[in-house]
């Protein structure tokens, strides 16, 4: 298998094991710049990223912008509430304008499944996607790898379960693939409205009730419950689904072994997962974070064609 | 009723040595067939050459009743700029139709006397394939006061649908069915139960969540075809059920025909010959609404073609701008256009491939609309009107979309190899089209 990732980053599903692989491993040296003093190495100086977020995000953004500046691009934030439709220029001219001006890469987020393919297809830069509607988000399937991995050591055997809203989860899809494809057995624990008919089809197991996925996991990766499937008529109330799937410490206190807990954020606390959760000691939520500017880098640096044996030298300070 | 108008007499046409089938006598032979004066003037083994007529040589090609297309989109009045009457006529004569039929989604809705006899004027002066309006079943497509079929009728209509949206309430379906009996005119069903389907983009299944589109159950078909197969038992209406896909609308519709209740229904070329996966990479040539399905529903679809469950196959020809289609697979418009490929598609993936025998094909596309609908044509008995289409089965082309006569240039098979193509279209004893070269 290909030792390189291509154009662009537009899921988990295209990559190869060696693939993502390569980006967990590339990341690793990339954790030690953000401890430092002067969180700042020179691999991507010269180069021009622009940050297009058609939808709000605070922490994928962020995360984004300090992985470009501390690896010395120059980056530009494009926000856009709304979609590109409503704006009135349609995503393709938007993208064609900022390739006029001479960029090198795209990372975007898009309300709109598929957006990221769109403009890979259409220009020239490279594409990373930083989460498209209801299909993928890939920096964060990578993340929690890496704190998975960086937790247990290996992750092939390990047992984890993503818990709620699959159906419109990207961070689902996301983690679906990538802990399959590195050998993590995946399971899903949510209310049958909430997960896709042929959610078996993809390789997990699901569990019907909460209390059994913790029963059978080593790891819960909570996802984040939005209000507006309630007014959807998808689940009759947040109360109800806290009681019905919430993560509690009392269910978790119901079993013997220890259960990682992850959550992308942000978290509403007393729905999907319970404060003294979120805030205890299993908690790898802030892991998570951290990890996320290490993978960010990787995949910047790997896209515009830096060599992984080097990200160490890179992050050294030497130019490439 | 529109092209008996044409104001210059005809030339006798004698299309020479072709292979002449004609499903609706049990014809399939090699001979002559001359037309004269606008209808079929005879038909044998050898015919001398009446002086002044014009031959086409038919040599290796099929000899059949003129296509008849009973759904596709116009987009005249309102939407001209992605196509026009005349442009949808011609597109509809390239592709081997003498008729087409123009669902009233137009803006404004065809929905009264006036705007259906606009239709047909317009069609008049294209001189193209005759076109037969559709008029809407409820004002404005609204879906709550019945529109005047009575006077549509009167103008020329020759059925009526909400096509486009459902008819969401079943009394108002009740009603349709019940009304459109005075006036002998089928009522049509784009069958769709609004708040399963709401928000979909493709079918729901495996690829749909992949994807993180949307998903349209086949059950928000089937549902509405259930009721409307009930609804037209209750009233002894004659639905039609446009465009389905889904194995369960087929094992419905063979329910509802057992049980004598009057339903016809048509697939599309595309229903037939594609799967959901088309969908992926995003390609929003093969979002459609109903969606492609899976391997499964196409091959009950084409066995329900087979069998006569399904009675037509209709185009569902849906022209958008380029723009349109241009964008994120949510925000695209649903619907592809089909005038232009649909004989090549099925001659290529049904006829060629052995799945369905070449007459079964010229009667789904000829013989039976015009025996469903009640419309002139589907025969080339001595005395029917000349509505002729000849098409050379083998003849091999690659799909050019730049090339068609439709304005619309939305297709999923732009660049494929297909194998049959219409090679003259006779509207009325008029050479209407040609293809060059």
């Amino acid at each position: 298998m290909s030792k390189t990732l291509g154009k662009d980053l537009l899921g988990l599903e295209p990559l190869s094991t060696e693939q993502i692989r390569l980006i967990l491993d590339t990341a690793e040296p990339f954790k030690e710049v953000s401890e430092r003093q002067i969180k700042k190495v020179p691999a991507l100086r010269g180069m021009t990223i622009v940050n297009l977020f058609f939808e709000a995000s605070t922490r994928t953004r962020i995360s984004f912008e300090f992985a470009e500046k501390r690896l010395s691009a120059d980056t530009v934030n494009v926000a856009s509430s709304g979609s590109s439709v409503q704006k009135g220029e349609t995503l393709v001219d938007t993208a064609r304008n900022l390739e006029a001006m001479r960029i090198n890469m795209v990372v975007i987020r898009h309300s709109a499944s598929g957006a990221p393919h769109f403009l890979a297809d259409r220009i020239e830069s490279n594409v990373i996607n930083a989460g498209d509607g209801t299909h993928e988000h890939p920096t964060q399937g990578l993340l929690d790898l890496l704190t998975l991995r960086d937790h247990f050591g290996t992750l092939e055997g390990r047992r984890v379960c993503i818990v709620g809203d699959v159906l419109h989860s990207r961070v689902a899809r996301s983690n679906i693939w990538g802990l399959t494809k590195m050998g993590v057995q995946v399971a899903v624990c949510g209310p049958r409205s909430l997960l896709p008919r042929d959610i078996a089809d993809f390789g997990v197991t699901v569990f019907k009730r909460i209390d059994e996925a913790i029963e059978w996991a080593e790891a819960l990766n909570v996802l984040r419950l939005q209000l507006e499937r309630m007014q959807a008529g998808y689940i009759p109330s947040l109360r109800e689904y806290n009681r019905v799937f919430g993560v509690t410490r009392e269910r978790l206190e119901r079993v013997r072994h220890d259960v990682v807990i992850m959550h992308p954020g942000p978290m509403n606390r007393g729905v999907e997962i319970d404060s003294d959760v979120a805030d205890g000691q299993h908690s790898m939520i802030l892991d998570q974070v951290t990890n996320g500017v290490a993978i960010r880098m990787a995949v910047l640096y790997l896209l515009a064609g830096g060599r992984p044996e080097l990200a160490d030298a890179a992050k050294g300070g030497s130019d490439r | 009723m529109t092209l008996r108008e044409r104001p210059t007499a005809t030339r006798d046409v004698l299309l020479r040595g072709g292979r002449i089938l004609d499903p609706s006598q049990g014809v399939d032979e090699r001979g002559d067939l001359l037309v004269r004066n606008g209808v079929i003037e005879a038909r044998d083994r050898s015919l001398g050459t009446p002086d002044g007529a014009e031959v086409i040589e038919c040599d290796g090609a099929v000899v059949a009743p003129g296509f008849i297309d009973l759904h596709c989109h116009l987009r005249e009045p309102g939407r001209e700029d992605v196509e026009t009457i005349a442009t949808g006529a011609r597109a509809a004569a390239a592709g081997g139709f003498t008729a087409v039929c123009a669902m009233p989604n137009t803006e404004p809705v065809t929905d009264n006397q006036a705007a259906v006899g606009f239709i047909l004027r317009q069609a008049l002066r294209a001189g193209a394939a005759r076109v037969y309006p559709i008029g809407a079943i409820s004002l404005g497509q609204k879906g709550e006061q019945l529109a005047e079929f009575g006077e549509m009728v009167g103008a020329g209509a020759i059925a009526v649908s909400d096509d486009g949206k459902p008819v969401a309430s079943a009394h108002l379906m009740r009603t349709a069915l019940e009304y459109a009996q005075t006036f002998g005119i089928p009522v049509i069903d784009h069958c769709e139960e609004p708040t399963l389907a709401a928000g979909g983009s493709m079918n729901e299944g495996i690829v749909s969540a992949r994807l993180g589109v949307k998903g349209i159950p086949p059950e928000a078909e089937e549902v509405m075809v259930a009721r409307n197969i009930l609804l037209a038992r209750l009233t002894g209406g004659h639905i039609h059920l446009a465009h389905m896909s889904t194995r369960g609308s087929v094992e419905l519709i063979r329910w509802g025909k057992a049980q004598g209740v009057h339903v016809t229904a048509e697939v599309t070329p595309h229903h037939l010959t594609l799967t959901e996966n088309a969908c992926e990479g995003y390609d929003t040539h093969a979002k459609m609404n109903p969606p492609l399905r899976t391997a499964e529903d196409l091959t009950a679809l084409q066995e329900a073609v087979r069998d006569g469950t399904i009675d037509v196959i209709a185009t569902d020809h849906a022209p958008h701008h380029y723009d349109a289609k241009e964008r994120e697979f949510a925000d695209a418009p649903f619907g592809i256009v089909g005038l232009e490929t649909a004989l090549g598609v099925l001659l290529t993936d049904l006829v060629h491939t052995r799945v369905l025998d070449l007459p079964v094909l010229v009667d789904r596309l000829a013989c039976a609309p015009a025996r469903i609908f009640t419309l002139p044509g589907g025969s080339l008995a001595r005395g029917a009107p000349a509505d002729v289409t000849v098409f050379d089965p083998d003849l091999e082309w690659s799909v050019d979309p730049t090339e068609f006569a439709s304005k619309g240039r939305n297709t999923p098979y732009a660049d494929r190899l297909l194998r049959g193509r219409a090679i003259a279209t006779i509207v009325d004893g008029h050479i209407i089209y040609r293809l060059k070269g």
